[in-house]
């Protein structure tokens, strides 16, 4: 249907994201909307199903100068994944024995790239992402153990892993459940002396990192900037708030926020 | 005294009440998850025996959780109406399904608060879907704040318009797309990204001021933490309506950082600002089954039966609206359509047996097998069932929360296909200003000028 409230619609659609101003035919949709609809659902469900190229996603990562290793959790196949969380959150067997023999001296930092909820945003993000944190981490001074690649992992299997690595800390970068509207979304979480065991509330968050939202870069500054305050006051989690909103209120460009490569 | 039932050459036996109920709960995965489902389909068909031989007064004898342990096994057994369960005392469970199926709806509504949320889930256990259906139409949960929800014959909507940055131009452009289409009889509230009490202060006198400006006779909720609404209440903001999620054991209830006394204290303070027209059920709870499981809350009993036991929380404190919101906690607790369409149905049946008002978050996550088909069925098995109200949500796509629920454009849908109508004061008050007919059918053009006089910042 057409007529005099188009206009005024779409000015109010600009107002927001969410799906107004639609028509109808009938009680249903417009068969555009219907089709638009479907795709967007189609896309996060094959964010949620496509596997991720672990050996693409580690050759992109090496092509930054940081080395890599591949681990896999304890559930076998994504329908195990979808249906037993408590298996994404530990490392296979196998894995296990390849980080004990990875681990060397005690290190600051594990990065570890999880596919998640989404290969698709690890694809698209992991490595760009870590290409916009490295400089933080150059000019840190952290040392690195090698950067962990794990497929079928959850969260919290960074806990295990940045254990075995014998790290201060652990940054999981990993894909986020997808929105109809957000199938490429990266989430980041850093735990401060992680281990087996350690609860959602200490970890911090850094989320909607993705194209349409939360830049590598401004990502990238609040990682260091968490990561620098975890290391300084020996925690992370509830007793650790994200104040670096101000800092980058206070910076006059997303650039001046960049450290000197 | 464990139970037990003999199948040809085997002997199937069950360790305790809770044991044998987790086995007679239709399969799903939050169960498995948990260690406590069924091993074999014949094992689920034992239990349903075994369960339907157990009379009701023995369910009411042995408390799943410990009376001293749990505050909510306390609330159950103190609130119990001996006087109302005389007339199903005698009863087994299987006994009770076909009282139940052959049972007026004055016998329903007499027996309600004798009924507990055990003996509900139980024989929800060894009833079909069409049971399920059957029996919760004949229950009637009638509430009232500014216009009357749960009349038969009636389905009532929830206007949703989250916003990913809570931007009061980008909610009231939801609002006014949701009250276009009639959306909005049970309440118009939002999830705001933000707890903090200068957003929800924003959103309460926004809401307060479209409510206001276009006389619509219901209700606004800004749902945030029981205790950052009675701040706001202490602040003298305009508070319609208390939100909280609940779950069916104390310990879960803590994880929400909510306790029974907290809620009393929020229900008081809601009720002395005396801002229902009509009536003074002033709570709105949230529940969904699998909470009390990711909060390790769980006690070994089935996800199922504690949800029914947050019913019973919410049946304390006389609520407008409860919902449950079904297939939002993810496929690890229910996998797919098939068992996020029979958790519909169960928690429907459970609370309007117990006399809650239940209204049901149809919905789904994208890493759920499940998708809009699955959604129109069990929001059409819903409508027959006569269930309180569902979600408006613009386009199905909550863009805040990153989920599907029902729409503005599903809610005409049942409408036209079951001949369900508003709440009667919101359907009069949609027809004086012209957005319907006398029937309730939607006019065609004009309608958002006329609401925007709700929002004259927006009218440039």
């Amino acid at each position: 249907m057409s007529g005099p409230d188009d206009d005024l619609w779409r000015r109010l659609a600009a107002l927001t994201p969410a799906r107004i101003g639609l028509g109808r035919a009938g009680a249903g949709l417009p068969t555009r909307e219907v089709l638009k609809f479907g795709l967007a659902h189609a896309q996060a469900r094959d964010a949620v199903h496509t596997p991720m190229d672990a050996a693409a996603v580690a050759a992109a990562i090496e092509e930054l100068g940081l080395s890599t290793v591949a681990v896999t959790s304890a559930a076998e196949d994504r329908a195990t994944y979808l249906r037993r969380p408590d298996r994404g959150r530990r490392l296979s067997p196998e894995s296990r024995k390849a980080l004990d023999a990875a681990a060397e001296a005690p290190v600051d930092l594990a990065l570890v790239v999880a596919d998640g909820l989404s290969a698709r945003a690890v694809h698209e993000g992991a490595a760009a992402m870590l290409a916009a944190f490295k400089p933080h981490a150059d000019k840190a001074g952290w040392r690195l153990a090698p950067v962990v690649v794990a497929t079928q992992a959850r969260v919290a299997l960074g806990d295990e892993a940045g254990q075995a690595l014998k790290a201060r800390a652990v940054a999981v970068l990993i894909g986020e459940r997808p929105g109809l509207s957000s199938p490429d979304s990266l989430g980041l979480y850093v735990t401060f002396d992680p281990r087996p065991g350690r609860s959602d509330a200490e970890r911090n968050c850094i989320s909607n990192v993705r194209p349409a939202g939360l830049s590598h870069d401004l990502a990238a500054f609040k990682l260091g900037w968490l990561l620098t305050q975890a290391f300084a006051r020996g925690l992370t989690g509830v007793g650790l708030k994200d104040e670096s909103d101000q800092l980058i209120e206070a910076a006059e460009t997303p650039e001046s926020l960049a450290p000197p490569v | 005294m464990p139970y037990r039932h003999t199948v040809g050459p085997r002997t199937h036996v069950f360790g305790d009440l809770a044991t044998l109920m987790a086995k007679a709960t239709p399969i799903r995965s939050g169960d498995c998850l948990a260690g406590i489902a069924a091993g074999s389909a014949e094992e689920t068909m034992a239990a349903r025996w075994c369960l339907a031989e157990v009379p009701l007064k023995e369910i009411l004898a042995r408390p799943l959780i410990a009376y001293e342990d749990d505050d909510v096994t306390r609330l159950i057994l103190d609130d119990h109406d001996d006087a109302a369960f005389a007339e199903i005392a005698h009863l087994t469970v299987g006994d009770f399904r076909e009282f139940l199926l052959t049972a007026s709806s004055a016998t329903l509504a007499r027996i309600a608060p004798g009924v507990t949320p055990e003996i509900a889930a139980a024989v929800c256990k060894i009833m079909r879907n069409q049971d399920l259906i059957l029996v919760a139409r004949k229950c009637r949960v009638v509430t009232r704040f500014r216009n009357t929800i749960g009349l038969p014959g009636t389905l009532a909507v929830r206007l949703q318009p989250n916003h990913p940055t809570d931007d009061p131009a980008g909610v009231t452009a939801s609002i006014l797309d949701g009250l276009s289409f009639g959306c909005g009889d049970a309440v118009i509230g939002i999830n705001p990204v933000s707890d903090s009490l200068q957003t929800m202060a924003g959103l309460l006198r926004l809401f307060d001021g479209i409510i206001a400006r276009l006389a619509i006779p219901t209700q606004a909720c800004v749902l945030t933490h029981v205790t950052t609404t009675l701040d706001a209440m202490n602040r003298g903001l305009p508070v319609d309506l208390v939100f909280q999620s609940i779950a069916g054991t104390q310990r879960a209830n803590a994880s929400f950082g909510v306790t029974l006394p907290i809620l009393k204290e929020a229900q008081e303070a809601a009720l002395a600002l005396k801002r229902g027209t009509l009536g003074d059920n002033v709570m709105y709870f949230e529940t969904g089954q699998g909470s009390a499981l990711s909060a390790d809350a769980h006690h070994g009993i089935d996800q199922q039966t504690l949800e029914a036991r947050a019913y019973a929380v919410a049946r304390r404190y006389r609520p407008l609206l409860v919902n449950t919101v079904v297939g939002f906690i993810g496929p690890e607790y229910l996998y797919d359509g098939k068992e996020i369409i029979r958790a519909g149905l169960e928690d429907h049946f459970c609370g309007k047996l117990m006399g809650v008002p239940l209204g049901v978050d149809v919905c789904y996550t994208n890493h759920a097998e499940a998708d809009q088909d699955d959604m129109d069925t069990l929001l059409t098995l819903l409508g027959a069932a006569g269930c309180t109200y569902v979600m408006g949500i613009p386009g199905a796509d909550d863009v805040m929360l990153n989920y599907q629920s029902t729409s503005f454009h599903d809610q005409l849908y049942i409408r036209e296909v079951l001949g369900l109508k508003r709440a009667p004061e919101f359907a009069e008050w949609l027809a004086r200003i012209g957005l319907t007919d006398a029937a309730g059918t939607l006019l065609p053009g004009g309608a958002a000028a006329r609401l925007l006089t709700a929002a004259p910042d927006l009218a440039a």
